[in-house]
């Protein structure tokens, strides 16, 4: 029926030149233009919000802290960038090839499937990362302000933290990351997103509860006054160097009519400093009201002992967390490269 | 040289063997049928031989010693798999450009001389062509590759008639002047007759019957004669299998020759590759008795 022929059949070599790397450029931007185009949309937008903001703050001459629930709000919708990344962009790009059966087609051609992975995820995870620390500089330049020095948010609290350029790009990376690894180990293209958006958010949680504390080694105080910005980690009191439970310091406390409800709250009060010392020496227990709780237990040799990390430690912790995500998300998608080679169709 | 070369193949997903004890040689030059029921492991057999799967007992080479999925075998074999699945978003024309920065050699001209002739426009979607249409753009992206050797999975199986015709005679034009050895998987029985001269009959996980068409043909023939005497017969020929229909016995068997004689009141014809097939098909255990599956071995191992 074809009059048509082939022509005469090339020198086949018994080990043939791979298919030039660049050769996959073209396919990788053909086929995931619409996500990576989605992404910096969304993004773009969302920054030229940021953009605006953080002008009339500057314009503003004054930086209000009152600002923090609106901070915390906007905040929170930003932590959603990363998940939503590694479940659109990340986990189709494995699992929509096996979900549809295009991998029979795509893994027998000459540029082998190895290949093909790296070519595919190396150039969308750069692509991602790029955009995610983009949209971290005009966060950290946007809200810089109203962060850093802020009284009572500290810049290592799990609000904000993983906003700044390093954090971003690297919970974006490890979300990607992960989004590929389900991709081939689930090979359905909605569950594979669902599993990110778990994965991600269990690790984002661990990390901000248990991981990131751990750092470096906290510090510790005895000062009811807290540095600004410091991130407590835990505290507790302490009688002559040794520890004691919360009911000990209320039947101190009790006998002036003052109560402790939680550890911390002693440290919302006036300096016990502030008072005038003689006046409080003199005079162990004159009555209820006229006598600084604070400085009525120091007094009584208890302490409250504060272990915190200050908020001059913000960029090392950056650098600490993107190093570790760059990391895992290397070793997780070196998994999805070894997965694929293992795939049996 | 042997396009796809098995011994003691075999591949298990999860506790069910797809594929047991396959040992088989498909020389080059041909255009090779595996032949089976569902689930007889013909998908699997040419998975393996493609890459996309690893065995998990025995060993599969490819072109002549080399091992699948490696680069040279990747560059030497295309493949479609069944129900050709290409990038459904993807357009005519960006799947040839797709398929042309994914290998090596990639004759633009011809796939789109060709795709021109069939009628397929290059602008429209992979997805918006018809399940023919899919089918030849597969095909054509296939040759377009320049490959030693093909590999078709149940090719036929979404054509209509007229589609399959021409879809064959692509493979055959392909096979004859280019030398593009062609292995196709297929339960269609009656095309194979007209494009296979090598048959690979599957059931069960193993290989049945291997060996060129004419050799088989040559081999086998059906008895027709009185019932009655059949089982006297059958104790002494290789039956493969017996059919009666009323009075009259008609037995497919294994010859050594045509020099074998006729039983006296009994008749000897040849057979078609579809009543050969058939017959065996029926008959998953003659695969047991010494023939051509032995043969084969004997000739595998030099």
């Amino acid at each position: 029926m074809t009059a048509l022929t082939l022509p005469a059949q090339p020198g086949h070599e018994a080990s043939p030149r791979p298919v030039p790397w660049r050769r996959m450029a073209w396919i990788t931007w053909r086929q995931h233009r619409l996500a990576v185009a989605g992404v910096v949309a969304v993004l773009g937008a969302v920054s030229v919000y940021l953009y605006i903001t953080g002008e009339q703050l500057r314009h503003q001459g004054f930086i209000s802290y009152g600002a923090g629930p609106v901070l915390s709000i906007t905040a929170v919708l930003f932590q959603a960038i990363p998940p939503l990344i590694g479940a659109f962009v990340g986990a189709p790009v494995l699992a929509r090839e096996l979900e549809t059966g295009t991998f029979r087609f795509t893994w027998t051609q000459g540029f082998g499937r190895a290949r093909w992975t790296v070519a595919t995820l190396a150039p969308l995870a750069l692509a991602v990362t790029i955009a995610a620390a983009a949209f971290g500089l005009v966060f950290s330049w946007s809200y810089g302000p109203q962060i850093i020095g802020n009284p009572v948010l500290s810049p290592l609290a799990a609000t904000t933290f993983d906003l700044h350029e390093v954090t971003l790009a690297g919970w974006t990376l490890v979300a990607f990351a992960i989004g590929s690894v389900a991709g081939i180990a689930i090979r359905r293209v909605v569950p594979a997103m669902f599993a990110t958006l778990v994965a991600w958010s269990g690790l984002a949680v661990l990390t901000g509860a248990f991981l990131r504390r751990h750092y470096q080694a906290p510090l510790v105080t005895s000062n009811f006054t807290l540095p600004d910005g410091a991130w407590i980690e835990s505290q507790r009191w302490a009688q002559d160097g040794h520890p004691v439970s919360l009911s000990a310091v209320d039947q101190v406390l009790q006998k002036i009519g003052a109560t402790v409800a939680a550890p911390g709250h002693l440290g919302q009060l006036p300096a016990a400093g502030s008072q005038s010392a003689a006046g409080s020496q003199s005079a162990p227990a004159p009555g209820p009201g006229s006598v600084n709780p604070a400085q009525y237990l120091l007094h009584h040799g208890i302490t409250q002992l504060t272990t915190y990390q200050p908020a001059s430690r913000l960029w090392p912790f950056q650098w600490i967390e993107g190093g570790w995500l760059l990391a895992l998300s290397l070793l997780l998608m070196a998994a999805a490269v070894w997965l694929v080679l293992r795939r049996a169709a | 040289m042997n396009v796809i070369e098995a011994a003691g193949l075999g591949k298990r997903y999860g506790s069910t063997w797809a594929l047991r004890e396959c040992t088989l040689a498909i020389p080059d030059g041909h255009v090779a049928a595996l032949v089976g029921p569902n689930g007889a492991g013909k998908t699997t057999l040419l998975n393996l031989a493609v890459g996309l799967a690893t065995p998990t007992a025995g060993t599969v080479s490819v072109l002549g010693g080399t091992r699948p999925g490696s680069p040279a075998a990747l560059d030497g074999i295309a493949f479609v798999a069944q129900d050709a699945p290409l990038h459904a978003n993807l357009s005519v024309a960006d799947t040839l450009h797709l398929t042309r920065n994914l290998n090596r050699r990639f004759d633009q001209g011809y796939a789109r001389a060709r795709l021109d002739e069939l009628g397929i426009p290059l602008t429209r979607k992979a997805g918006k062509l018809s399940g023919g249409q899919q089918a030849q753009l597969a095909l054509t992206l296939a040759l377009g590759r320049r490959p030693r050797l093909l590999v078709l999975d149940e090719p036929m199986a979404s054509l209509d008639p007229l589609a399959r015709h021409d879809f064959m005679a692509t493979a055959m034009t392909a096979m004859a002047d280019d030398g593009v050895s062609v292995v196709l998987s297929s339960h269609v029985l009656t095309e194979l007759e007209r494009v296979a001269d090598y048959l690979v009959l599957m059931s069960r996980g193993s290989v049945q019957v291997a060996g060129e068409v004419d050799d088989l043909l040559a081999s086998h023939r059906v008895l027709t004669g009185p019932a009655a005497e059949a089982g006297r017969y059958a104790e002494r020929l290789a039956v493969v299998h017996a059919r009666r229909g009323g009075a009259q016995a008609h037995l497919l068997v294994r010859t050594n020759g045509s020099t074998d004689p006729v039983p006296p009141g009994w008749e000897a014809h040849p057979v078609s590759l579809e009543e050969l097939a058939l017959a065996y098909l029926r008959e998953p255990g003659a695969a047991s008795l010494p023939g051509p599956v032995r043969a084969e071995r004997t000739e595998v191992s030099p």
